[in-house]
């Protein structure tokens, strides 16, 4: 008897592009987990406005950077892909600087230089590196807009927490009432690590919380 | 190395130079295609800018004229507010004339510094400065637009001519922060002084050069424009 053949299309088995986007706004958090981008983490983040319009420019490089790379990976050999990354990075690091001045030259000179270091930002050339290089572009984009969040959410964080101590303000808007003595060292540097350090330890205790009681469940579940 | 190695790193030489010069080709038209679509709005916000800070470091106006040098070495009303070389004369409820604001620039740690200051010439003083834009080092250099201390030298600062009228009686110095002992004297800010020193430059070349012209040329801004 003849055998009839089927053919059945082989489905690999990926991983949800959701996961992606997660674990860089959660697991793998840019600032409070992997710790990158210190540098304009500490110092724009002195105001709401500026850490969101400095999260949202990384965001765009990001986005914008892994896109390329992640189309352009075949075509780019291996000896000068760093060389190639920086030039990608370098010009949507341009782009982004030309659209916040045309957006409001205030904003723009309050960011000041760190707009042009968002070239150097590790967390960029890393994704590039380590992901888009690697990956399809729908599963670099989900990775450069859970980073991208991820990064934003965490200066926002930063920015509201400051300006609020430092300013008694969120987003220019006086809520905290004129009695409030304001907390001028949030305003400085030092404010900047005060803060950072804050988050982290209270970051790190959730994700341990989360983790013990996963474990606990998955005890509980066995027989 | 034989033929086939030699073929071999040929053809990943030519692949090298395909990738970085087809990369940079695409980065340059994203660049420029960004520039175009971002220069009108970024040239209409440096102007409102600029407007603003020049009505910041001379309250009392409430108009302003903008001029040029003319060839015959006269100030002559200019509309255009993209030259390099020009001036605004600042004006009251009165129409008469208060003072100047004049744009200077110059090298600073680490790009153009572009500033704004104003001069009051009766007393001859620049009471008051603004920097429009600078790269200079976040939280050292970068001082020179917001510290205090530092702008408060701005604002008397004496830039009188010598008798001929022809060049400043006193160059601007910058000493060292607090041991300023004379009206043309700035103090430095610590940890900023490569950028302290480069805008006492702009502001001495600036003053050196436009100062005596103006004072040559008053009637230009008084009467007739």
């Amino acid at each position: 008897m003849a055998t009839k053949l089927i053919n059945i299309p082989v489905v690999k088995a990926e991983p949800q592009a959701s996961n992606e986007f997660i674990k860089g706004l959660w697991q793998q958090n840019p600032i409070f987990v992997q710790v990158l981008g210190m540098c304009p983490t500490l110092a724009v983040t002195n105001s709401a406005v500026n850490a969101l319009v400095m999260g949202l420019a990384t965001l765009f490089v990001l986005l914008m950077s892994n896109i390329m790379v992640s189309s352009l990976r075949t075509f780019i050999p291996r000896q000068v892909r760093i060389a190639t990354y920086v030039l990608i990075i370098a010009t949507f690091v341009t782009a982004i600087d030309y659209l916040i001045q045309a957006f409001s030259l205030e904003i723009h000179k309050a960011l000041g230089a760190f707009i042009s270091l968002i070239v150097v930002n590790c967390l960029i050339l890393g994704r590039a590196e380590a992901f888009a290089s690697r990956n399809t572009v729908n599963k670099s984009i989900q990775d450069a807009l859970g980073m991208g969040l991820g990064f934003t959410l965490a200066l926002l964080s930063l920015g509201i927490i400051r300006e609020l101590l430092g300013q008694g303000s969120l987003f220019g808007i006086q809520v905290l009432p004129d009695s409030f003595q304001h907390w001028t060292i949030m305003l400085l540097p030092g404010g900047g690590f005060f803060t950072l350090g804050v988050l982290l330890i209270l970051f790190n205790w959730i994700q341990q919380r989360q983790r013990q009681l996963q474990i606990n469940e998955k005890a509980k579940a066995k027989p | 190395m034989n033929t086939q190695a030699r073929i071999r790193n040929r053809v990943l030489y030519l692949k090298m130079y395909r990738s970085l010069v087809g990369v940079g080709t695409l980065c340059g038209i994203i660049i420029v295609l960004v520039y175009q679509f971002s220069a009108p709005m970024i040239r209409e916000n440096k102007k409102i800018a600029l407007e603003t800070a020049i009505f910041k470091i001379l309250p009392d106006a409430t108009t302003k004229k903008s001029y040029v040098l003319s060839e015959t070495g006269n100030f002559i009303l200019s509309e255009s507010s993209s030259e390099i070389d020009i001036i605004y004369a600042g004006f009251n409820d009165q129409h008469q004339l208060i003072g100047f604001t004049i744009p200077a620039r110059g090298m600073g740690y680490q790009d153009t510094i572009e500033l704004l200051y104003a001069y009051e010439p009766i007393a001859q003083n620049i009471i008051g400065m603004v920097v429009l834009q600078s790269r200079e080092t976040p939280g050292l250099g970068s001082r020179i637009e917001d510290d205090h201390g530092f702008l408060r030298n701005f604002e008397k600062l004496d830039v009188s001519l010598n008798a001929k009228k022809t060049e400043l009686k006193n160059s601007l110095q910058i000493v060292k922060p607090g041991k300023k002992t004379s009206r043309w004297q700035i103090d430095s800010i610590t940890g900023a002084t490569v950028s302290a020193n480069a805008v006492g430059k702009i502001l001495q070349q600036s003053a050196s050069q436009w100062l005596p012209a103006i004072k040559q040329h008053y009637e230009d801004f008084e009467f007739g424009h």
